[in-house]
């Protein structure tokens, strides 16, 4: 082994996965190092889930290498599951139990003695904001507690590596901050994160590393910056009235791309003062009105458009 | 780390998890007891003066003759229960999470049938008491009575095993609950309510060899003190057969591969 491959708490080559015929992961590499936040971001059917499934044993990989924590997730899983948490897109929760009974179930589950699960457990209730609803059985909790509490249960477990899928999804915006704060708290203590989403702040906000998923396939992988930096630069979109207007503008503006439905063209531009002006003189030379005007510049959403070729997920 | 000391302490937590739902929400419980003491009124004050008559003198009457199979329907009905349990266990997200954790694995389900065999033998208790109530007299030595609770507990067992096999292979709870019944209504076309050479030629031949006959038989032998001749070996023969065949089923059912993650809301 390797100092290199020591210090990586995923590593990934040439994993494939099919299910009945159909190609859902086909060869991706990912190596994640420890104490940090990997976002594996696609859309929906993209094959996050399926990725975060072979990682944490719970499907066998079609073919290729997956380490997780040092161990090999086909023959050593004990090792692996001994290290790693997982919270699902679906709350894994007992319906039937309250709230902390759900959690010193894990604590059970993981051999604490009782003293010290019952501290997690209140630990994790108070951080989660479910410390009023811990003695209600969880069948009554909303979508965001009950997802709330699936987290706890996993954080109940301390694991050295957690895998997050889609954690946030259908979260109000409230509950999405919880969640992300909680997670870049244990990511300072150590944890290394695996997260999938679909939504493009998400990755930009939490992730060191971002790996962008489309069928199945790595189109790309950086950080937040470097991956922006791959889309042509900052852009101002000119609205017109009119197509007449629009025509018009696009033939004053050599490199433009005329949207004629939105009647909107994008100009490639810094939108600094000096170059809006420039642009304003040059459509008024020509006599062109423009209704409106927004400087843009590059998110993740231009990101996922020029790496796949359609637009981001969740915008 | 010592895998069987943790099999037998995660077994204990997840039995620990299924007493806790049965206590918390004792409607299943106390649902599947409805057709056994529904049964034991009927045959006791509606049916049981002319099967009695019918049946001719016999010790203890034939509140005495019913109540072993009664106590036998108690059990077998709440195959129905066990198996609806396992299979909202397995078609909920919890089980995904319980595969990814270093925990022994059949703990899950050994917890279901641990839990299972106590509900059901409490269910057993109580119906058992009603039987007193309502006139039944039984003559079991001590020995007899714990030969005949240990009877009730093999059955209890190996009925649990198969009902946990018979979830795991459903789709969903309301298959789940479907594919017990043929275990809940074999009690019917047993010796529990008349003897099986009362019964027409084919029938009888069905109920003489189908499990829950000897089963019965040999409860009523023990309960009542009547000899019950090779029943007891063949009754305890069809419990550990339906109990491997419910463990390596269930095994097998349980390790075919992970549940997707969860229903698609």
């Amino acid at each position: 082994m390797t100092q290199q491959n020591q210090a990586l708490a995923v590593s990934v080559s040439g994993l494939q996965k099919s299910f009945g015929g159909t190609t859902v992961l086909d060869g991706i590499d990912l190596a994640i190092e420890e104490g940090t936040i990997f976002a594996l971001l696609g859309p929906n059917g993209a094959g996050k889930t399926t990725t975060v499934q072979i990682l944490s044993t719970l499907i066998p990989a079609g073919a290729g290498r997956v380490r997780v924590a040092g161990h090999d997730v086909r023959t050593e899983p004990d090792l692996v599951r001994a290290a790693i948490g997982v919270t699902g897109q679906f709350a894994a929760v007992d319906n039937l139990l309250t709230g902390r009974e759900n959690l010193l179930l894990m604590a059970d589950l993981c051999h604490l003695d009782r003293e010290e699960g019952r501290r997690r457990a209140a630990e994790l209730l108070e951080l989660l904001e479910l410390t009023d609803a811990a003695g209600k059985p969880a069948m009554t909790f909303s979508g965001g507690m009950r997802r709330r509490l699936d987290l706890a249960m996993t954080l109940m477990i301390r694991p050295r590596i957690l895998f997050l899928d889609e954690p946030t999804t259908g979260l109000d915006p409230r509950g999405r901050r919880r969640i992300w704060q909680v997670v870049r708290d244990r990511v300072a203590a150590g944890t290394t994160v695996l997260l999938t989403t679909q939504y493009l702040d998400e990755a930009d906000q939490l992730a060191d590393r971002i790996a962008v998923l489309d069928n199945g396939r790595l189109v790309a992988e950086g950080t937040a910056g470097e991956l922006k930096r791959r889309v042509p630069g900052s852009h101002i979109l000119l609205q017109f009235a009119t197509p007449g207007q629009l025509a018009a503008a696009a033939r004053a503006l050599d490199a433009a791309s005329p949207d004629e439905e939105a009647l909107t063209l994008r100009v490639r531009g810094d939108g600094s003062p000096k170059s809006l002006r420039a642009l304003l003189d040059q459509l008024d030379a020509q006599s062109v009105e423009v209704a409106a005007l927004t400087v843009h510049t590059p998110d993740l959403d231009d990101v996922f458009l020029a790496l796949t070729g359609h637009p981001g997920p969740g915008s | 780390m010592s895998t069987s000391s943790y099999a037998f302490r995660d077994s204990a937590t997840m039995l620990r998890r299924n007493l806790l739902h049965v206590l918390r929400y004792p409607g299943m419980t106390f649902g599947v007891l409805l057709i056994p003491v529904f049964m034991l009124l009927l045959f006791r004050y509606a049916f049981g003066a002319t099967l009695g008559a019918g049946l001719g003198a016999r010790a203890g009457g034939y509140v005495g003759y019913l109540t072993p199979g009664i106590i036998v329907l108690a059990v077998s009905s709440a195959s129905v229960s066990t198996a609806v349990a396992v299979n909202t266990d397995m078609t909920e997200g919890i089980i995904n999470r319980f595969r990814t954790m270093p925990i022994a694995r059949v703990s899950v389900l050994t917890g279901h049938v641990l839990g299972s065999v106590i509900q059901t033998t409490a269910g057993a208790v109580i119906v058992t008491g009603l039987a007193l109530a309502v006139g039944f007299r039984p003559a079991a030595s001590p020995a007899g009575w714990l030969a005949a609770i240990a009877l009730v507990v093999a059955l209890a067992f190996a009925c649990s095993w198969a009902s946990v096999a018979l979830g795991l292979l459903a789709k969903n709870p309301e298959g789940a609950s479907n594919n017990p019944l043929p275990l809940a209504l074999l009690p019917f076309l047993s010796s529990a309510f008349v003897p099986a050479q009362t019964m027409a030629p084919g029938l009888r031949w069905f109920a003489e060899y189908q499990p829950f006959t000897p089963i019965i038989d040999t409860l009523r032998g023990l309960l009542l003190g009547t000899p019950a001749g090779d029943k007891p070996l063949i009754a305890y023969g069809w419990c550990a057969g339906l109990a491997v065949t419910g463990y390596l089923g269930s095994r097998a059912l349980f390790n075919r591969g992970a549940t997707t993650t969860g229903r698609s809301r």
